[in-house]
C-alpha cells in the first residue's frame, strides 16, 4: 500500500440527521487532518446524503478514516477513491467590473478560451462562471486577477466515481 | 386511544396513551427494563423529576452527589450487570458534568443512556440561563446523540438510544430533550428498536476466516491469546474457555478482559501490558501465532508498536471493524461477536497442550516471582505494600468480590493480584484513566448485584475526586465496602517522576485529612490500619460488615509498581526493577 501523500475524494452515504456533519469532521479535527474540501448534498437514492470530501494523506491512512467514518451510526457507507477513479468537477464564480469588458479586449478571449460562461451582466459587473477541474479554475483566476477581480469564490468538489457504489443495494432489506 | 400512523401508504393502528413527554420519558425507561437511574435534578429536567416521583415504585433514582458520579455509577452497573445503564442530568453544568463519565464509557465499551434535561426549543441558542450545546460537546465522545424539541419523537429517540447503546460495540449515547418537549402532551405507545438501517452492529465474518484462523492455530508451534473485555460484553466465556483448553495454548489479558477466565485456571498466564506479568509481555515477541480476542491493541498493552509481535503471525477476532489493522496488521480477521465466531472455530481446533512452550511462561513467572511478586505479596520490610492487602482482600472473598478500582498505582497492583473466580469481576477505568472512577463505580455496581461483595479500592489521590460520593453510600445504604491505600502520594505520577524525571516530586505529595473522620462523617464504619499485624483482622471486619465499611491502610510512601514497560519501550525491553 501507498505510503505516499495523495489526494484523496472520500465519498459517505448518511442519513440526513443534524449533528451528522460536526460527528463527521470531528474524525478528522481529532487526527489533525485538514480537509482539503468538503461538498454535502443529496444522492441518487432518495432521504440520503452524499458527503464528498477531499484530502491529502497517505492510503493507510485514508482506510484508517473510512473505518472511522463508516463506524458512526447514521453512515450507511464511506468509500475512498483517487483522482484517476473519479469524474470530478469544482465551480468558480468571478465578478469583475462590466467597464473592463470594453476597456481590455483581452478579456473576451480569455472568456471564450476557457469555456466560461457569462451568469449575469449589468452596468456595474458580470458575473463568471467556470466549471472543471480546480488547476482549470484557478488558471482563470491567474489570468484574470491581472485585471482586477472584484469577488472570487469556488466550490468544493463533486465527484461521480467510476466505479459502482452499491448502496441501493445495501438498503435494499429496508425498503418496505 | 387508538393512533393511526401513516407510512409509505401502510395504515397501522396502534394503542395509545395521551401523556406529557416527560411521562413518556419515564415509561420508555419503564418499557427497556430499566430499575435503577443514577442523576441529579436541576431546571431543565424537573418535569421528569415530577413523573419519578410518581413512579418511584418502579424505577428506583439515586440521587448521587455530583453528575459525574452518576455516569460512573451507571457505568458500574452496566459493567457488573451487562445491562445498560442509565444517567440523568439537567442542562448546562448537569450535562457538561456527565462528560467525563461518558467519554470513559465511550473509550472503554461501556453500554449507557445519559438523558438530558435543555432549556425550551424557543430559547435555543439565545444563552440562555443553564444552555450548553451538549449535542455538540458530547458528539465526540458518544456512539450517538440527539437532541429532541418534540414530545412526539421521544419514544423513538429513546428506542433507538438503548438500540445503540446496547448492540455491537456497546457505547454511550446521550439523548437532549427540551423542557417544552417534556411539557408538551402528546399520543404515546412504544415501540422497542431492532434494526436501524445505516447501522451493522454486528458485521459479517468474512467466508473462509474461520477456516484460515484454525489452519494456522493448529499448525503453530508457539501460539498465543490475548483477549479483552469483547469475551465479557459478548457473553462468549464459556466458548473462550473451551477454545483455550481444548487448543491448549496460553492465554493473557487487558486489564478490561481481567476475570473473563478464572485467574487460577492453569492456561491463564496473567495480564499484558506496561504493568502487566513479565512472560506476557515477554513472550508476545516469541510467539509465532498471535490471537488477540475482543481486545484493541491499546499503546498500553503494545508499547513500541515497530517491535511488537513483528515475528508472528496475527489473527484478530474482533466485532469493529475500524478497529481491525488499526494499530498491528493482522494476517487473518475474523469479524463478528466473539461468541458466535469462537463457537464456529472451536470444532475446527486441534486437541494440543503445547506443554514445551507453556514451560517458557512457568520459568518467567519464576524470574518474575523471585524479583518483584515474592516482594510484593510476601514483604519482609517495614511499611505495608499495596500487593499484600490485595492478597489477604483475595484470601478472604476468596476470589469472589468483585473488585472496583480507580486509577494509577492501587489499580495496577490490584488488577495484577486480585483473584478473580467469576467473570464481571474487574471494574476499572482502562481506556480513559479516570481517578475518580472506582468510588461511584462501586455504587453502581454493588445496587446492581446485591448479593456480590464489592469492593472498592483506590488511592489517596483519586478517592479525593469523588469523594462526595459517600454520601450516596450512606443515603441508600449500599454496601460497598471501601479501601483506600493511602501513600500520601499521587504515586503512579511519583514513580515516573523517580524514574524519568530525577525525582523531582512537582506537586505529587499530598497532605490528606482525617480519611477515618470523613468516612464516619457520613456515618460509615471506619477504620484505618498503619501495622501489618493489624491488617488481617481490619480486613476480616470489613467483609464482614453487612453495611458499608471504610478501610484505609497507610502504605509505604515510596513503593513502586514493576514489571514497567517504559512508555514508548517495546514490550521486549520489560523492566523488574
Amino acid at each position: 500500500m501507498s505510503t505516499e501523500r495523495n489526494l484523496y475524494t472520500i465519498s459517505v452515504y448518511t442519513e440526513n440527521n443534524i449533528g451528522l456533519l460536526n460527528r463527521i469532521s470531528a474524525i478528522f479535527q481529532r487526527r489533525h487532518i485538514n480537509i482539503e474540501s468538503l461538498n454535502i448534498s443529496p444522492s441518487e437514492i432518495e432521504g440520503v446524503s452524499k458527503f464528498t470530501i477531499v484530502v491529502s494523506m497517505t492510503e493507510e491512512h485514508v482506510k484508517k478514516i473510512i473505518g472511522q467514518i463508516e463506524k458512526q451510526v447514521e453512515v450507511i457507507k464511506a468509500y475512498y477513491h483517487d483522482d484517476h477513479d473519479t469524474i470530478y468537477q469544482i465551480s468558480g464564480l468571478f465578478k469583475i467590473k462590466s467597464e473592463l469588458l470594453f476597456e481590455e479586449p483581452q478579456i473576451q478571449n480569455i472568456i471564450k478560451e476557457s469555456n466560461a460562461r457569462i451568469v449575469t451582466v449589468n452596468t456595474l459587473f458580470f458575473v463568471l462562471e467556470k466549471s472543471g477541474k480546480q488547476e482549470e479554475v484557478v488558471a482563470l483566476y491567474n489570468q484574470l486577477n491581472v485585471f482586477g477581480i472584484m469577488q472570487y469564490t469556488r466550490s468544493g468538489r463533486v465527484a461521480i466515481t467510476k466505479e459502482e457504489m452499491k448502496i441501493s443495494t445495501l438498503l435494499e432489506p429496508y425498503n418496505h | 386511544m387508538e393512533t393511526q400512523t401513516l407510512t409509505k401508504n401502510k395504515i397501522t393502528t396502534q394503542k395509545t396513551e395521551r401523556i406529557s413527554g416527560s411521562e413518556a420519558i419515564v415509561k420508555c425507561l419503564i418499557e427497556e427494563g430499566v430499575k435503577i437511574i443514577y442523576g441529579y435534578p436541576g431546571g431543565a429536567i424537573m418535569p421528569v423529576y415530577d413523573e419519578l416521583y410518581k413512579y418511584q415504585d418502579k424505577i428506583h433514582h439515586v440521587l448521587t452527589r455530583h453528575e459525574q458520579g452518576a455516569t460512573h455509577s451507571a457505568q458500574g452497573f452496566a459493567r457488573i450487570s451487562g445491562k445498560v445503564g442509565v444517567a440523568i442530568a439537567t442542562s448546562g453544568p448537569g450535562a457538561t458534568n456527565l462528560i467525563t463519565g461518558i467519554a470513559d464509557a465511550q473509550i472503554d465499551s461501556t453500554p449507557m443512556v445519559c438523558i438530558t434535561g435543555q432549556v425550551p426549543s424557543h430559547l435555543l441558542g439565545s444563552d440562555a440561563f443553564q444552555e450548553t450545546d451538549i449535542v455538540g460537546i458530547s458528539t465526540p465522545v458518544t456512539k450517538w446523540n440527539c437532541q429532541v424539541t418534540k414530545a412526539a419523537d421521544i419514544p423513538e429517540a429513546l428506542a433507538k438510544a438503548f438500540y445503540i447503546a446496547k448492540s455491537g460495540r456497546p457505547g454511550p449515547v446521550l439523548v437532549d430533550i427540551t423542557k417544552d418537549a417534556q411539557f408538551e402532551e402528546f399520543d404515546f405507545s412504544y415501540n422497542k428498536c431492532s434494526k436501524i438501517r445505516s447501522y451493522n452492529p454486528i458485521p459479517k465474518t468474512k467466508e473462509g476466516s474461520i477456516e484460515a484462523a484454525a489452519k494456522l492455530i493448529n499448525a503453530a508451534k508457539k501460539p498465543f491469546i490475548i483477549w479483552g473485555q469483547g469475551i465479557i460484553l459478548s457473553k462468549a466465556e464459556a466458548q473462550f474457555k473451551a477454545l483455550v483448553e481444548k487448543s491448549g495454548i496460553p492465554a493473557a489479558w487487558t486489564i478490561l478482559g481481567a476475570s473473563a477466565l478464572p485467574t487460577s485456571h492453569p492456561l491463564n498466564v496473567g495480564m499484558l501490558g506496561m504493568h502487566g506479568n513479565y512472560a506476557p509481555n515477554k513472550l508476545t515477541n516469541e510467539c509465532d501465532v498471535l490471537i488477540a480476542i475482543g481486545m484493541r491493541f491499546d499503546d498500553r498493552v503494545t508499547g513500541k508498536l515497530d517491535e511488537y509481535a513483528t515475528q508472528a503471525k496475527v489473527i484478530h477476532f474482533e466485532i469493529d471493524p475500524a478497529e481491525v489493522d488499526k494499530n498491528v496488521k493482522t494476517d487473518v480477521a475474523v469479524l463478528g461477536d466473539a461468541k458466535a465466531t469462537l463457537e464456529a472455530i472451536l470444532p475446527l481446533i486441534d486437541k494440543n497442550s503445547h506443554k514445551e512452550w507453556h514451560q517458557q511462561f512457568k520459568d518467567l513467572y519464576k524470574i518474575e516471582y523471585d524479583k518483584v511478586i515474592k516482594g510484593d505479596l510476601h514483604p519482609t520490610k517495614e511499611g505495608l505494600t499495596m500487593g499484600e492487602v490485595i492478597k489477604e482482600i483475595n484470601i478472604q472473598s476468596k476470589g469472589d468480590a468483585a473488585i472496583v478500582t480507580d486509577v494509577g498505582q492501587h489499580q495496577m497492583i490490584a488488577c495484577r493480584y486480585a483473584e478473580f473466580n467469576k467473570t464481571k469481576s474487574n471494574i476499572t477505568s482502562g481506556g480513559l484513566g479516570t481517578m475518580g472512577f472506582g468510588l461511584p463505580a462501586a455504587i453502581g455496581a454493588k445496587m446492581a448485584t446485591p448479593e456480590r461483595e464489592v469492593v472498592s479500592i483506590s488511592g489517596d489521590g483519586g478517592y479525593q475526586m469523588t469523594i462526595q460520593e459517600l454520601g450516596t453510600i450512606f443515603q441508600q445504604k449500599a454496601a460497598v465496602k471501601i479501601v483506600v491505600l493511602n501513600n500520601d502520594f499521587l504515586g503512579m505520577v511519583r514513580q515516573w517522576q523517580q524514574l524519568f524525571f530525577d525525582k523531582r516530586y512537582a506537586s505529587t505529595e499530598m497532605v490528606n485529612p482525617n480519611f477515618v473522620a470523613i468516612a464516619e462523617g457520613y456515618y460509615i464504619k471506619a477504620k484505618k490500619v498503619t501495622k501489618r499485624e493489624e491488617l488481617a483482622a481490619a480486613v476480616a471486619e470489613m467483609m464482614a460488615s453487612k453495611e458499608a465499611y471504610f478501610l484505609e491502610v497507610c502504605v509505604e510512601k515510596e513503593g513502586n509498581v514493576f514489571p514497567m514497560v517504559p512508555s514508548g519501550a517495546s514490550v521486549s525491553d520489560i523492566r523488574l526493577e
